[in-house]
Parts: structure tokens; sequence; C-alpha cells
């Protein structure tokens, strides 16, 4: 009894003492920005990365932890996800995606992001210290609605800890996502009695095509007007909060968030990007085809989704997603990785390995999961790579972090151990005893 | 007219492969015998005749320099629906176990080589999951430029599919969401998990009844009396059969309640389930599914995609391996069936299981499903060289296979593949020229960049999870 009760008291001081101050030790540090170090050592201060190198001293009272054999790197990030705002995919009620309207800029992601989900440890568990969560599923009009949005509102970059979604927020408001127009082929009559479809022609999803893109447009002009009449101030002037969340894309300071699959709809999406002087990201191609020079001309990074997919057409190469990302690497385009999904979010570095095991060369895979998310998203300040001054985003492992193989040991987001059990873990303790 | 010219492709660049062939200075991991550094495998009349350190070239063999490379047996599917021409459902009755899957394969399904180069090579054709008493089922290895009939397994037990729980009773109150069909025109009994346990149970009430007007009617006839036969029934036939140990039932369960309620069902009508599909919470049961002798074939890690997965642990292989199970992992996926070596390296993480455990669960394990162990699932002298040679460690993320053999005949070569790139892109840009000389229509672009988007890629048939 006594041996615990000092047990318990040891361990208080020692919460207490080490709340601000962690000194990891004997570990190859991996900073991403620059090559792997041996047997060196972090210093974490007050949430963020203090110093990097051999032989640093522990402030008294910090918690020093031993890295020896093991390797540490800066927490992953998954840059598309909906982790937060859904829990049950089928479950209408417990999902909140695609929300009614076309144009929703004014929504925000960060509000609605239940801090108690699931995904929030499941994901973490595998080595992902933050996420970009998206209001829009990106259904296109199919299955859990869609609804035909083209603007649904606005992604937030996420801490997978935290009790509110306050704290949880490190980039709220992080990108604006839209969901390009499509234009579809048309479905001969042949086609359209065997499927109950309505028969079109493709000259009329050309027609309906450009009716949308011009409806984009339109909206876009309106915005013009708007931060017009706001800085002429005049006495009809309203205020109104789609138009305000529009401001900032205007002005340059939030990207658009650009769901466009297609090699046609990425140039498109660049068209439109210049044409209305606004900031792109391109998310979720699954094709680059002759668009490489103009991504990279143009600076526009991009967003991969899942790497483990299926070709997009009968004749393509059977490795053509395989290959994709290196495609985008060759062709001088920043990327990095997400998984457009809940599910699997926690599987976004295994998406990236499968792209090393088809060309793309592993340091670049480690950056699109790291630096390059967090300077894509904005927070290439604080995120992304083990650098003094950014937060202690840190996991500690046995081995490649893209590994299936390889165990996650430790986590710390902004300098906070957190736990990395989770729903999984404790029904396979609770049912071991069985 | 694409597939067409795949065909012409593969058979040119498959059909010159000798009988004999040495492989020779791999990491051979043989599943059930260890693995063995710097080994060669020889091939012969399409079955594994030597492993070895030092096997001498017969004179008319074909060696393949495998240094620095793994080989491990092909790899097997316990759950796929590929391959199905049209839809995987007859939805429109709670008990469809006179349809059969054998009748529908279609074998220029650009998935079965897509499937191939992921080194899959044997893979459990199913009925899909909208009744409670699903379609047979048929197990295929992935010969590709082969005819439907030459791709079934010869001498595997031919299944049934069963299945349990939200996709068989969504029939009863058509809603959307996840499952096994589109929306259904009418409500179909059953409704309710009991209604699932009373179909099969009704069913199987029926199926012994009608086994034994037939064994009445044979005995009468072997004592030479004069009998009427009773009227075949096409419904009731294979399920006598399971009854009789002569067809496997694959059942498609997610919760643990309707697991256990299945393995009373079968205690009671006096039949086997020779695997659960899913069976996201077998960790539940597990004690109750090795008692019963039956196989679980698991995802590694879904989850959460409706109510019944949502206590889905990717634990779950690991844990009904360690009460006893034999446990492999399936695809139920076009997509997935393409890296089930990776799905493998999963269970390493979630739940510790060791290399040689990780791999079992997609060769050996899913063969002992399949009843096909004696043959396949292993590198073994005398069974089938269904082989798959990888670039690197087969349970790395960075690894990718190289060449694939079944029967001892290659069927992927990924230098040949990658090889026939420009012949294919030449043959596919003739054609297209072709066709728009032929039909010059305006305002409709079918070529190269300017491509119309066609509806997205090759979707999973409408089945899954």
């Amino acid at each position: 009894m006594k041996k615990t009760i000092l047990f318990f008291s040891c361990a208080l001081a020692l919460t207490a003492a080490t709340s601000n101050s962690i000194l990891i030790r004997n570990v190859t540090v991996h900073p991403i920005t620059a090559p792997e170090i041996q047997n060196s050592s972090v210093l974490v201060i007050d949430g963020k990365i203090v110093d990097i190198g051999p032989r640093l001293a522990a402030h008294q009272g910090a918690r020093v932890i031993d890295g020896r054999g093991l390797h540490l790197y800066p927490g992953m990030i998954n840059a598309a996800t909906n982790v937060g705002l859904a829990e049950i995919e089928s479950l209408r009620d417990t999902v909140d995606l695609d929300e009614i309207g076309t144009f929703n800029p004014e929504l925000r992601a960060e509000v609605a992001f239940n801090p108690s989900s699931e995904h929030v440890e499941v994901t973490r568990a595998s080595g992902i210290t933050s996420v970009i969560t998206l209001p829009g599923s990106g259904a296109r009009g199919g299955r859990g609605g869609g609804g035909g949005s083209v603007i649904t509102g606005q992604g937030a970059l996420m801490h997978l800890d935290g009790w509110t979604w306050e704290e949880m927020a490190v980039k709220p408001s992080a990108v604006m996502e839209m969901v390009f127009p499509v234009l579809n082929s048309g479905v001969p009559r042949q086609f359209a009695a065997l499927t109950g479809a309505a028969a079109t022609s493709f000259a009329d999803q050309e027609k309906q095509y450009k009716e949308r893109l011009q409806h984009v447009s339109d909206f876009f002009q309106n915005v013009r007007q708007y931060r017009q009449a706001k800085q002429a101030n005049g006495p009809d002037f309203r205020p109104d909060l789609k138009m305000e969340a529009m401001l900032p894309v205007l002005d340059g300071k939030q990207s658009i968030f650009v769901r466009a699959d297609r090699e046609r709809m990425i140039k498109d999406a660049v068209a439109f990007a210049e044409k209305e002087k606004v900031k792109i990201i391109i998310a979720n191609p699954r094709e680059l085809g002759t668009a490489g020079p103009l991504l990279k001309e143009h600076h526009i990074p991009v967003i991969l989704g899942k790497t483990f997919e299926l070709p997009l057409h009968e004749d393509d190469a059977y490795d053509a997603p395989y290959t994709l990302p290196a495609e985008f690497y060759k062709a001088g385009v920043k990327f990095c990785f997400g998984t457009f999904d809940v599910e699997f979010a926690r599987n976004v570095p295994f998406e990236a390995a499968q792209a090393v095991a088809f060309g793309l060369p592993h340091d670049e895979a480690l950056k699109a999961l790291t630096i390059n998310s967090a300077e894509i998203l904005g927070a290439g300040d604080m995120l992304g790579s083990i650098e003094k001054g950014k937060l202690a985003d840190l996991i500690l492992t046995d081995g490649d972090p893209m590994e299936a193989r390889t165990s996650i040991k430790q986590m710390f987001i902004a300098g906070r151990e957190v736990p990395l059990q989770s729903r999984h873990t404790r029904e396979y303790e609770k049912w071991m005893q069985r | 007219m694409k597939n067409r010219i795949w065909f012409l492709v593969a058979s040119l660049a498959f059909s010159l492969n000798a009988e004999t062939i040495l492989i020779r200075n791999a990491t051979v991991m043989t599943v059930t015998k260890g693995t063995m550094q710097n080994g060669s495998v020889l091939i012969e009349n399409g079955k594994i005749s030597a492993i070895g350190k030092n096997i001498n070239a017969p004179a008319d063999a074909t060696v393949v320099d495998a240094s620095g490379k793994f080989l491990i047996p092909g790899i097997i599917d316990c759950h796929s629906h590929t391959a199905v021409e049209g839809g995987v459902n007859e939805g429109t009755v709670s008990d469809s176990s006179m349809v059969d899957i054998r009748d529908v394969l279609n074998p220029s399904d650009i998935n079965i080589y897509r499937a191939l180069a992921g080194g899959l090579t044997v893979s459990n054709v199913l009925h899909g999951s909208a009744n409670a008493i699903g379609g047979q089922t048929v197990v295929i290895k992935l010969r590709w430029g082969k005819t439907a009939q030459e791709m079934i397994f010869e001498g595997a037990t031919p299944g049934i599919k069963f299945a349990l729980g939200e996709n068989p009773k969504r029939q009863g109150y058509p809603a959307q969401g996840f499952g096994a069909t589109g929306p259904a025109p009418e409500r179909r009994y059953p409704g309710t998990r009991m209604g699932v346990e009373e179909v099969i149970r009704q069913s199987f009430l029926e199926a012994k009844a009608y086994q034994a007007e037939w064994k009445l009617y044979n005995e009468k006839v072997a004592k030479g009396e004069h009998a009427i036969p009773p009227r075949k029934d096409l419904r009731l036939e294979p399920l006598v059969e399971v009854l009789e140990g002569k067809r496997y039932v694959h059942a498609h369960c997610y919760r643990s309640d309707e697991i256990l309620m299945l393995i009373r069902v079968a205690d009671e009508m006096g039949f086997k389930i020779r695997t659960f599909q899913h069976v996201l919470e077998g960790y539940k049961v597990a004690k109750e599914i090795a008692a019963h002798g039956a196989g679980a074939s698991t995802f590694s890690d879904w989850w959460s995609y409706k109510i019944e997965a949502y206590d889905a642990s990717p634990y779950n292989a690991a844990l009904m391996t360690k009460k006893g199970v034999v446990v492999s992992l399936n695809s139920d996926s076009d997509e997935l069936q393409r890296h089930l070596n990776l799905e493998a390296a999963k269970v390493m993480r979630y739940g510790g299981l060791n290399e040689n455990e990780a791999l079992a669960m997609v060769t050996i394990n899913p063969a002992k499903q399949l009843g096909i162990d004696d043959k396949v699932g292993s590198i073994e002298v005398g069974k089938s060289a269904d082989l798959v040679l990888f670039d690197k460690h087969p349970l790395s993320g960075f690894s990718k296979p190289q060449k694939v053999w079944i029967d001892g005949h290659e069927y992927f070569d990924r230098e040949k593949d990658i090889e026939t790139r420009p012949e294919f892109e030449k043959k596919k840009k003739a054609l297209q020229d072709k066709e728009a000389a032929a039909q010059p229509a305006p305002g409709r672009r079918r070529n190269g960049s300017g491509a119309a988007e066609p509806t997205a890629a090759t979707p999973n048939q409408g089945d899954s999870k």
C-alpha cells in the first residue's frame, strides 16, 4: 500500500514537473527538411520544438524519453478527409456532409467537428497528427447527397487531439472547397433504354456544362460587386454571409480546394483560376495527361487521392493509379496525399508507400505526407517537419511510418503525449479476456 | 473490342513459356515449411518438383534468376465478385440457391488481369449478399486468356453464399445506404435478423424432407420396386449437397449474435459452415467459431461504413487466430484484391502476428478454407506451381510482383507488360482513328486528352461489404 502511494505521488510529481519540457534522446531524427540524424535528441518546451542536436541537456524536471533503436518523424498529415464530420457512412444522422445549396462558402467544417468521434483516435493511431476536414464528400450528386453543390464550404486543418473543436483547430478555414463542374459524356439512346437513364447528346451535356461554368463565373462576379459595395459603404449596403466568406478567396488569402479528377477538368480549373485571379489547389486528380507543365508554370499544388484505385479506363495500364504520384513528381508539381474519406484516413501512409513501389522517390513520399501538406495548406511555419520553432507534432516509431509492419510507439501533438489506444484496441483487449 | 486486343497481347506474350522452369537464388517463403535464403524452385509439368539450395537446371529448363527477389505461393482471395457478368445478386427471393455464379463467369473481365498483376492466382467467386440463402459459388484460377470453363479450379468443392444481418434484411425495408442492391421495388421478407434465421431454418427443413423423399425413392429402386421419382427441385438440390458435405457454406455476417445463430441452426440441421465471411465481430465469438470448425475470412481494417461494422476492429484477424480459428483476409473488391499481400502485413501491426502468420492469411489459410490446401497455398513439392515473384519483401509496402505463374505457366510478367504498352497504344490509336474516320460526328470528341468522360472506372459490381 505504501509503495502504491509512493508510486502515485511520484507519478504526480513527474507529471507536474514535465508538463512543459520533453527531451527525446538517442533517437534517429528524420527532420524531413534535412537529412536524417542518427543518435540525436530533440528538446520540446511548451509544445514547440526548441532544439535538435546530439548532446542536448535535459532541463531540470524535463521528461526524458530514451529513443534508442527508434525513429522520430514529424506527425503525418492527411490533407483531405471528412474525419469529425462523418461517423457511420450509411447512417445519414451521423453524417454532416454536403449541405443543401449550390454555393455555401460560409459553412465552416470546424464548427461541426465532433471531438469525440471514434475516428479521431483510430486515425491518429497510425501516426497521423493532423487532418484536413472537408465539408463535402465529393459525391457528384450521388449517394449521400452531394446535392450538386459547387462550393461546399471551408475545410479546416485539425489536430487529432483536443477537448473541443476549438482546441483541435490548427488552422480553421484553411481552404475553400469547390467541386468543379463536370462535363459528362452523352447517354446514347440504346444505352439509356438499358439503364433507365435519360438519353442526352454530348452537345446537350456540353451546353449544360458551359451553363454551370457561367453560373460559377456569375457568382464570383457577384462577390466582386459585393466587395465594391462594401468598400463604398453606401446606405444600401447589407452584410451577407456568403459574400463575406468569399472575400479572403478574392484577396488571395484562402486557396480554393478544387476537386477535379480528369485532365480536362484540371485544365479548365486552371483557366478558371486565371480568369478569376484566385489561388487554387487541385484535389483528387485521377490522371495528369498533358496538364503537368500548366500546373508547374502556375505553381498550382495538388492533393493526390488514393493510390489504391482501379485504373480509370478498361484499357489503361494496370498500374496507372500506382504510377500517378511519380508522374506528378516528374512533372515538377508540388503535391501531398489525402484519402478523401473517413474510414481509411489512417491508411494515407500506405497509399504513399504504393507510389514508392511504382517509382516515386521514397523521400518525396515522406515529404508528401508531412512538409508538403503543411506548406500547401498554409501551415508550413507550424507543422510538417522537425525544425526549431515548429509545433512538436512527433511520432516515435520502430521503422518507416509508411510500412504496415512498423509500430507507432508514441505520439506527441503540440508537445502533449497522446494515447494510441482507440475503440479498436479497447475491443481487442476486452475480448482477449473472454 | 479493346478487350480483344488485350487478349491478343496477353496470349502472344504468355504462350511462349516453357514447361520446365528453374527459379534460382530467391528468398523462398514457403509459408508452411519456413523461408529459405538463396533457394531454388523447380517447376515441371505445372507442379513444383523440387525446392532446395542446389538444384541443377534440366537441359530444357528456362532459368529465372531471382537474386534479391522473394518467391511466395500464389495469393488466394476467399471472397471475390470479380469476373461475374452483370449483377451479383439474384435479390428477388429470400432463398436464391437455384442460381449459380458458374453460369455467369466472364473470363475477359479486365479485373482478372489486374488482380493477377497483384499476385492473385485463385479467387472464391461469390454470389451477393441480398438474401439469407444466396446463389451457388465457384473457385477459379486466374488463367487470363482462357475460357470461363478453363478458369474453374478443378476439383475444388463448390459453395453457396449465405448472408446475415443488414444486407438480407434490407430487402424488407428498402432504404438508402450501403449494401447489396439498388432501390428495391417492393418489400420482401425478411426484414429482421429473426426473419433471416427463419428463412434458413425453413429452407433446410424443406431440404431434409426432399432428401428423405429421394432416399426413399432410391431405396425402392434398389429393391427393384416400381417407384415414381420425386419432383426435381433446383432450389433444394444444393441445400441437400450442403447437408451431405458436398457443398461449402460461405456465410456473409457481421454481428456476433447472427454468427452464433447460424452456428446453432447448422448444428440443429446437421450441416457445417465452411467459412464465415467478413465476420467483423468474429472476435466476440471466436471460441464458438473455432469449436464449430469454421474458418473466418475477414477484412484487414474495414469498419464504420454501416452500424453493423461499427464494432469492427483490425485486431479481429489476430484475435481469432490466437483463439484457434483459421483466418484469411479477403478483398470483396476489384481493387483490394490487387494487393492482398499488403493487407496481410497489417496483422503484424494490429495484433503482432509474425511474417509467416501474416502471409498465411492470404495463402495457405484461404486454401484450407476452400479445401484446396493439398494443391495450392504453399510452396511444397507436388503442389501446383502457382507462384509470385516480388522485387522486395512481399509484406513491405514498397514491393510489387514481377512475375506470376499458375500451373507453371507464366501469366504475368511486369517487364513484358510494360514492353507491350507502346504497341498496344499504337493499335488503340489506329482503332480510334478508324472510328473517327468512319463517324465524323460533330461535337463528339472521342480521343486523347479531350475525351468526354465515360462513367467512373469499372465499379465493383454492387455487392461488397
